[in-house]
């Protein structure tokens, strides 16, 4: 698991002063304010737009069009489970389920304790030793009923 | 003796226990008082063989795999005894599998240490930016015009076409961009070349900017590829090193830098316009054409804009190869392709071979058949917006126009294989789904009609109006195909239309109005 600051007005003007100077820097500066208090924190987004000389809707814009820029932190571990094409083919879909059942939680969620997000992500690129997934960033294929039980309990942990 | 043995650090080996195994090697061969030295290398891209182990020998390079942990002692006896083991493939280079593919973009891939730029240039790296320093603009892209090489990144536009007309464009700044963005499901070539030779596409990338006089460039990669972004920031650096990226490169007067930016997980991105609004910074919205990228491309500049895979094709070119790349090939489609076997195969992965090989050939004879020993009914090439082809169209060669003459498409060359257990009305739902959930919303067919697309499949599943709602689909789709902006909304009907037209009998019983009365 990932050990995220809490969210600081002060380090957050530090990061994005960081990486202003670049061209077209909003990509940028969102990873970098993600990676280090693990989602983007509301106040920074008219930082970010004072910063770039953007107006606040069009940093919430961009903030809000990308499906990996979080709102609120995610449970201690992220477990992706890819659903894409390829690892449907190879029996995806019902290891999915079988993680959400044994999560007691739809994929795209947090369970109540807040250890585990379970995201769908679509396509790691690991399409040959499919069904695919991802914990905190390892990557694991070629899943199977036993190895998508040790990934969720490893999760829980 | 120092034992020399190659491990990869692929991600498709890593997730199978590549990094586990090469640890469990270096603390076997110290238990035992081995000197072993573990070199980290691209994936030969054989995945069923993976995690796969090399060991150097006087004759070559020979393969053990797939190697799990518990076999780590007994292979690491057999490397040390050069003797037999179950798991002993032979010399690597001579695997039927390997040795039947032409390797030119992939080459070095699973041989060479990614990160060492010495390794790189001792097996022909840069040969073709040294040649390419002493011509002229125009010789380079007459080179990249004669090897006929088109797009890989699925559009099949000819690079050097696309290289003129950026070279022919006057502008205070140029840039090239590398679409890194390899969101098709089944496709992996961009993520192995990136991780096992991320210096291939570095140069050809350098090339590109001596031709077209751009100082700089940007590579896009999907944030779903930390690995690749990861070994393209090393060679970066380690080119910036040797002098081959920055000021006066290679010694010459031309200067070019690079940078990696990360993409955010949005498919649409792969879209070559959506692509360069998030280089600038906005949200992924595609942009109507034109002008061209290569007119008004990044920040309103000429822009080069080629996948991985044309830049990773253009050294071998460009070090002499135009004529030897223009050789391979069928009809228009010259060159190799690294097609990849994806999904439920039995031998899946990277498979580059000159165009004409038949669909059939690949699935059934290289990929083997299914993984699950199933009868293969159907397979989906080019990605989510790619065709469902059933094996009545396994004669189809693999060429860009014989998949178009039959409404398919190769796309970025991934083939997804599905057994017999497969629902196709399924599959073509997801399809609509996928097209709603990642549709930029720019243009009403593809933001609304995926939307209704979705909603209107359920109802076929659902046995309601079957006959009448099959049309809906099919005007619908019409209307997505000839209204939508980019391949998104464009392409998504392909998926859909195919698996209505080959696989009917899975969207409901057919319309029975002429059977005669009992």
């Amino acid at each position: 698991m990932t050990v995220y600051e809490p969210w600081n007005a002060t380090r957050g003007t530090e990061i994005i002063a960081e990486h202003a100077h670049l061209e077209g820097a909003t990509l940028v500066i969102l990873h970098a304010l993600q990676q280090a208090f693990g989602y983007v924190p509301e106040p920074a987004i008219p930082m970010i737009a004072s910063a770039l000389n953007l107006s606040r809707a069009e940093v919430h814009g961009v903030f809000t069009f990308y499906h990996d820029f979080r709102h609120k932190p995610a449970g201690r571990h992220v477990l992706k489970l890819c659903r894409a094409e390829a690892c449907q083919a190879a029996g995806g879909d019902a290891l999915t389920a079988r993680a959400e059942a044994k999560l007691g939680i739809a994929i795209g969620h947090t369970t109540p304790d807040e250890r585990v997000t379970l995201e769908p992500i679509y396509c790691l690129g690991l399409c040959a030793t499919a069904p695919s997934a991802m914990l905190d960033g390892r990557v694991v294929g070629r899943l199977d009923e036993a190895r998508i039980d040790a990934l969720v309990a490893e999760a829980q942990r | 003796m120092r034992l020399r043995v190659f491990v990869s650090c692929d991600a498709g080996a890593v997730a199978v226990g590549a990094d586990e195994v090469a640890v469990m090697l270096e603390r076997a061969a110290a238990q035992r008082g081995a000197a072993i030295e573990i070199i980290r290398t691209g994936s030969r891209g054989l995945y069923w063989l993976e995690p796969m182990v090399e060991v150097a020998t006087e004759h070559g390079r020979v393969a053990f795999g797939p190697v799990t942990e518990a076999d780590v002692a007994s292979v690491l006896e057999a490397m040390l005894a050069d003797g037999p083991h179950a798991l002993r493939l032979g010399l690597a280079e001579e695997i039927p599998w390997l040795k039947r593919q032409t390797r030119l973009s992939f080459a070095r891939c699973g041989v060479v240490d990614p990160r060492s730029l010495g390794d790189y240039r001792t097996h022909d790296g840069y040969k073709g930016l040294e040649r390419a320093l002493t011509l002229t603009s125009d010789a380079i892209i007459a080179d990249v015009t004669a090897s006929g090489l088109r797009g890989r990144g699925g559009a099949g536009f000819p690079t050097g076409i696309k290289w003129k007309t950026v070279a022919q464009t006057s502008a205070d700044r140029k840039y090239i961009v590398c679409n890194a963005d390899e969101g098709d499901s089944g496709t992996f070539a961009d993520r192995m070349i990136m991780e096992g030779d991320p210096f291939v596409v570095i140069e050809g990338m350098t090339i590109a900017g001596v031709a077209v006089g751009a100082t700089r460039g940007y590579i896009y990669i999907r944030s779903e590829y930390p690995h690749a972004v990861e070994a393209m920031n090393a060679a970066i650096v380690e080119a910036r090193r040797g002098g081959y990226l920055g000021a006066q490169i290679g010694g010459s007067a031309h200067s070019f830098d690079l940078e990696v930016r990360v993409g955010a997980g949005a498919y649409v991105c792969g879209e070559e316009t959506s692509l360069l609004e998030s280089l600038e910074g906005r949200r992924g919205i595609v942009r109507a054409k034109p002008p061209l990228p290569a007119h008004k491309g990044l920040f309103g500049r000429p822009t080069v804009i080629n996948n991985v895979l044309s830049f990773a094709a253009i050294p071998f070119i460009l070090a002499g190869g135009a004529k030897a790349y223009a050789d391979f090939g069928m009809g228009r489609s010259r060159g190799t392709m690294p097609i990849q076997l994806a999904g439920n195969v039995k031998h899946g992965g990277l498979f580059e071979v000159a165009f004409g090989v038949t669909l059939g050939e690949l699935v059934d004879d290289i990929g083997g058949g299914t993984l699950t020993g199933r009868p293969v009914r159907a397979v989906q090439v080019g990605g989510p917006l790619g065709a469902y082809f059933p094996r009545a169209l396994f004669d189809t060669p693999f060429d860009y126009e014989a998949f178009a003459a039959r409404d398919g498409l190769i796309g970025h060359g991934g083939i997804v294989v599905f057994d017999d257990s497969v629902d196709m009305s399924k599959q073509a739902r997801f399809a609509m789904e996928f097209c709603a959930v990642e549709s930029c919303g720019k243009c009403t067919p593809c933001r609304i009609g995926s939307t209704r697309g979705t909603e209107t499949i359920d109802k076929i599943r659902a046995g309601e109006r079957v006959t009448e709602n099959i049309a809906v689909i099919e005007d619908l789709c019409n209307t997505m195909k000839f209204g939508s902006l980019c391949a998104l909304g464009g392409f998504t009907p392909y998926p859909v239309m195919s698996a209505l037209k080959h696989f009917r009998e899975d969207f409901g019983p057919a319309p029975t109005h002429l059977q005669a009365a009992e």
